[in-house]
């Protein structure tokens, strides 16, 4: 070869990448397609593409700090004797215990009871730990049913049908063999050390029509006191929320595909389901289409980081958020400080979202108990609470700047967005015009 | 004895009166007439009454029940005793899809017919049918046993785990992971006090066994063509 001649630099294909391709090895060398836990991690439309106006002189702000701004909820009053009533609109979404340690749920207990909020059963029912350390919890009553108990149903304050789940809209789970010890499986009835899965239909109705008898029958059971969810993921938001509420919700959870899982393939995360941003007017619209809307509760989850989000996800007419993995982060996953174990697990801090191997190094989606114990429940119920109490802090800053004496006063005309596809989704203006995109003329 | 008659209390007045009672009353004798084929009658008990339904009902009649026996002189619709924890329900007629649904036990006896699903997802509840059972029955069963003395529709306990089956008449199809199995004589002992306890006579030697291959149990791709 002439050395003379110049060369043109390598390119890398931008359709084969090296993760592409890292994935092409990886599948054709296990035969087996990619597991993995967390949410989408795709770049995807986001609060981020959309701002707040803030207050100049056609609206005035509250002064920070000094003026009240209300963070309170109310969730579940329109037919249960006994509402949920929160000092915070944020949540923790719905995990198990099997896909987290004992430790690690006691540690969202912890730090939802010092915040003044809920937190959610999983698959595998509730544990006595879980209910001993939630001042308020709700139960999640899925379609696997595995460790569903009446007793329990009776204990929780709120029950949630979980129809589906933003990670795998029409999905089923799969908690892998070496998560399931022997107390996980005794709850889930099953032997230890098989893949448990949890099936993606409810086995005993199969549409609204059924579902509406499905909550009498709940409600009945639980003397009519307890608000009954129905979380739905992020799939034909309008239809579900209005099917939800036509079978008769107390509350609509609405989980788009930045949602979490303890495990799932990475090819129905990335690929299935719609983003938070997309789904939330579409669901308003159907609660306001039904004079439902501020009856029926909104509780909007997956990918909600801060108080921003919490914010905007109000403004365009939430009455709640959930979080999960952002509760994870809090509690100590993926942290820094156990950077050489994820490199011996093949990851990094930040990376890690083999959950469903169980070998957590910081302790939570684990069952082993020695990586459990790592994990002070103590210590880390204090983060969580000092996480949700920055993010009501960080969307009362921003509820006062827009003049909002509550956070539930947010609505889409303190918002606008920064992208074309931001504002058709979330429809508001695009930045700088008066353009919402098939809603008004540009 | 207490009546209570559907069409004058209504619903919520019959459960709340059955769930109101106290384990360890003598008041244990309630009956319920002109159900109506209603839905969620005599759900979440949790003392041992006997509650003798005199008709037909709907969706989700006992579910969830604890101690209770509740015979039903009718036919009963979807997810009959879902979820059932303990005690005894009896339907005289026929039950629709998902009878027994999760069971986590007790003992379900349905003199006739079940639709599909019937046992779906059972976690330890016995199910005794004197016909015939749709098809998926004992889908992803877990615990417990489900006996039919007449015939199975297709894919009888697909995906089962460790749950047990007999059927006395034919198999359209078994599901996926699922296997005839030797009947020992234990299972025979085992068979014959389900049929006892639940008043059904039918001779134990006409049934065969099925059961998991535990093929399924770990995944393999090698089997990905049976999931």
């Amino acid at each position: 070869m002439d050395e003379n001649i110049p060369r043109v630099t390598p390119r890398e294909s931008a359709t084969f990448d090296e993760y592409t391709r890292s994935e092409i090895r990886r599948a054709a060398s296990t035969g087996i397609y990619d597991i993995r836990g967390g949410g989408a991690k795709r770049h995807l439309p986001n609060f981020d593409d959309l701002l707040f106006l803030g207050a100049s002189i056609s609206r005035y702000p509250l002064e920070g700090y000094r003026e009240r701004c209300g963070t309170d909820v109310t969730l579940g009053g329109l037919n249960a004797s006994k509402p949920l009533e929160l000092k915070i609109p944020i949540t923790i979404a719905g995990m198990s215990f099997g896909s987290l340690s004992g430790q690690a749920k006691e540690s969202l207990g912890r730090g939802a009871n010092l915040a003044g909020t809920s937190t959610t059963t999983g698959d595998g029912g509730m544990t006595p730990e879980e209910r001993g350390h939630s001042k308020q919890l709700v139960y999640q009553y899925l379609p696997s049913r595995y460790g569903m108990n009446p007793d329990d149903l009776r204990k929780a304050d709120a029950i949630e049908i979980v129809v589906g789940q933003g990670a795998k809209p029409g999905g089923g789970g799969m908690l892998m063999g070496q998560k399931i010890n022997d107390r996980v499986a005794e709850m889930r009835s099953l032997p230890k050390g098989i893949d448990q899965r949890s099936a993606c239909r409810h086995p005993d109705w199969t549409g609204p029509d059924d579902l509406e008898i499905k909550i009498l029958e709940l409600r009945e059971i639980t003397n009519w006191e307890k608000p009954i969810y129905v979380k739905v993921a992020g799939s034909r938001p309008y239809y579900d929320t209005a099917l939800a509420v036509k079978a008769g919700a107390d509350v609509v959870v609405l989980d788009g595909m930045q949602g979490g899982t303890a495990a799932t393939q990475n090819v129905f995360i990335e690929h299935v389901g719609q983003p938070t941003l997309a789904c939330v007017r579409p669901a308003v619209q159907a609660l306001q289409d039904l004079d439902m809307h501020r009856k029926v509760q909104l509780i909007v989850s997956g990918g909600i980081r801060n108080g921003a989000d919490v914010a905007k996800a109000m403004a365009l007419g939430a009455d709640a958020v959930a979080v999960g993995s952002a509760a994870l982060i809090a509690l100590g996953d993926n942290d820094p400080r156990y950077e050489a174990e994820y490199n011996k697990l093949g990851s990094t801090a930040g990376a890690y979202d083999a959950w469903h191997l169980g070998h957590d190094p910081a302790g939570i989606t684990t069952q082993e108990p020695e990586l459990a114990s790592r994990l002070d429940p103590v210590a880390a119920g204090r983060r969580l609470a000092n996480y949700l109490k920055v993010m009501t802090l960080e969307a009362q800053t921003i509820a006062r700047a827009c003049g909002k004496n509550h956070l539930h006063n947010l609505e889409p005309e303190d918002l606008c967005a920064l992208t074309v596809e931001a504002a058709a989704m979330a429809g508001v203006p695009l930045a700088g015009t008066s353009w919402i995109p098939g809603q008004t003329p540009y | 004895m207490n009546t209570m008659d559907f069409q004058e209390v209504g619903l919520r007045e019959i459960n709340r009166s059955l769930q109101a009672v106290e384990s360890l009353t003598n008041n244990r004798e309630w009956t319920i007439e002109n159900p109506m084929g209603q839905h969620a009658i005599a759900c979440g008990i949790t003392a041992p009454l006997s509650v003798h339904i005199k008709g037909n009902v709907g969706f989700y009649c006992a579910g969830m029940n604890q101690q209770a026996e509740v015979i039903i002189d009718g036919h009963a619709g979807v997810g009959l005793a879902e979820n059932m924890m303990s005690g005894v329900v009896r339907v005289k007629g026929n039950a629709s899809q998902s009878a027994g649904a999760t069971g986590h036990g007790g003992l379900l006896v349905i003199e006739g017919d079940a639709s599909s699903r019937c046992g779906i997802s059972m976690k330890g509840i016995d199910i005794v049918v004197g016909g015939s059972v749709g098809h998926m029955s004992a889908f992803m069963g877990q615990i417990g046993h489900m006996v039919v003395c007449g015939d199975a529709g297709e894919a009888l306990g697909d995906s089962i785990y460790e749950a047990k089956l007999y059927v006395a008449g034919s198999v359209e199809s078994l599901g996926a992971d699922c296997t005839e199995k030797e009947m020992t004589a234990e299972h025979e002992q085992a068979l014959a006090d389900l049929l006892e306890r639940s008043q059904i006579n039918k001779s134990v030697q006409s049934f065969r066994r099925y059961g998991s291959a535990r093929k399924l149990y770990n995944f393999d791709i090698d089997h990905a063509d049976e999931y």
